[in-house]
């Protein structure tokens, strides 16, 4: 049992392979961050400054994409796909749905960090003669900015991690690659040791910067 | 567009579907009920001053939030398989999000633990409470005030996360039964969108009985 480990059939294309499926993992939270923050950027400071009937609506709606398992809303994105007509990739499928996911999370975030800054901060801006924008160029976007960011990093972190469901809908990403390499080899525990150690190497040095900088802007209020 | 959709079957699935969500209530109450036990040892064990514990803790806590959820639940099923351990589908996923549920929840235990001022402790226990009595009548409350908005939110993770069962062969929750009734006649679309209303319903009660708990629980 334990001998399999150390005699092993896994060369090294398979880890190119593997890598190869890690720069696919890369490339989606690429684009589903990308996507997700502009989104979230936009809906938060909307929320954040619209009356309530354009806020709990969009809330409301926001809130679906965080109650329903993305592993579902992948394959329903997929099929809707299909019955729609619209030819996309199952990778365009999974960065859209993953962006989309990822947009009414960072929405609270950036919401959050738009409200933390103190009301009393932005009349005093006003006061002081600086314009509407000013104020939101200059004050509110500093201010929202630390504290948002340690969150944003785990989000993203988060996204990454999630990228894994993917390959339900057919795309071949460092999870998938490693149960392509399960099935030839059969030996799954030497492989998924191998993607998990990658997955733990493209988290674990940003988290660990996220929670420096949280910690570091924390002493410094 | 030239697809009909067909709304019947789904609907004929449904009774079936709803049993599944009770095995998916199931497998997401016992990894919180597990997963909190864990967390607990585990924060305990992060600030204990043998170094074993607390490498073994930290790892832990570190494996968890930094690998995917769904590799957490393939290395139990496959992973430990190759030890010649054989966890069925069901063990197998409960134990992957018992050790996911149990990374995060140390987090949360730990930032607890320190969001309580340890003068509090100082002033129960100069009033002449115990250590324990001070401990459990007077710190306890506190840190629950506070870790119960995050468990509410770990919870409906481990809703959301049973759903990566399938993936593993768990045939009898929600999302293995639609799976069923989708590879017998295609519909996905219709079943899985069904298989949505209800983990968007059960996401709902968690977080409105959670909302009701708290107001029941926390008012002065």
């Amino acid at each position: 049992m334990f001998s399999s480990l150390f005699e092993t059939t896994f060369s090294f294309n398979d880890l190119m392979f593997m890598l190869k499926g890690a720069g696919v993992t890369l490339m989606l939270t690429f684009w589903a961050v990308l996507g997700g923050t502009l989104l979230g950027v936009v809906f938060g400071v909307v929320r954040a400054v619209s009356p309530w009937w354009v806020n709990a609506p969009l809330g409301a709606v926001l809130d679906v994409f965080r109650s329903i398992p993305l592993l579902i809303q992948l394959v329903v994105a997929n099929s809707f796909k299909t019955i729609i007509g619209i030819h996309w990739s199952p990778f365009t499928v999974g960065c859209v749905v993953l962006a989309l996911y990822m947009s009414a999370y960072c929405t609270e975030i950036v919401r959050s960090g738009f409200l933390a800054v103190p009301t009393t901060t932005r009349r005093a801006a006003r006061s002081l003669g600086l314009t509407w924008r000013q104020d939101l160029t200059e004050i509110v976007f500093p201010i929202a900015l630390r504290v948002a960011l340690p969150s944003w990093i785990g989000l993203t972190l988060g996204v990454m991690k999630d990228t894994a469901m993917v390959w339900w809908i057919g795309v071949v990403e460092l999870l998938r690659s490693s149960q392509v390499i399960v099935t030839r080899i059969h030996e799954p525990l030497f492989v998924l040791t191998i993607a998990g150690l990658i997955y733990f190497l493209m988290s674990f040095p940003i988290a660990r910067l996220g929670a420096r900088l949280e910690k570091r802007w924390r002493e410094n209020d | 567009m030239n697809y009909t959709f067909h709304w019947l079957p789904a609907f004929r699935a449904l009774p079936d579907m709803l049993w599944g969500a009770l095995v998916t209530l199931e497998i997401a109450v016992l990894s919180m009920v597990l997963g909190v036990l864990f967390a607990t040892l585990l924060a305990v064990g992060a600030s204990s001053k043998y170094r074993v514990f607390r490498a073994a803790a930290v790892s832990w806590v570190e494996l968890a939030r930094n690998t995917p959820a769904l590799f957490q639940i393939y290395m139990a099923y496959f992973g430990l398989g190759s030890l010649g351990i054989h966890l069925d589908s069901f063990v197998a996923l409960l134990a992957g999000i018992t050790f996911n549920n149990a990374g995060y929840l140390a987090e949360t235990f730990r930032g607890g633990l320190r969001a309580v001022p340890q003068t509090q402790l100082r002033a129960a226990r100069s009033l002449g409470m115990g250590q324990i009595q001070a401990f459990r009548l007077v710190m306890m409350p506190q840190m629950f005030r506070i870790v119960f908005y995050p468990m509410t939110n770990q919870m409906v993770w481990a809703i959301l996360m049973t759903s990566l069962g399938v993936i593993v062969g768990l045939n009898n929750d929600l999302t293995g039964v639609t799976q069923e009734y989708n590879v017998r006649s295609f519909r996905t679309f219709e079943y899985f969108a069904l298989a949505a209303v209800i983990y968007y319903l059960l996401a709902k009660l968690v977080t409105g009985s959670a909302r009701l708990l708290a107001w029941r629980l926390f008012r002065y």
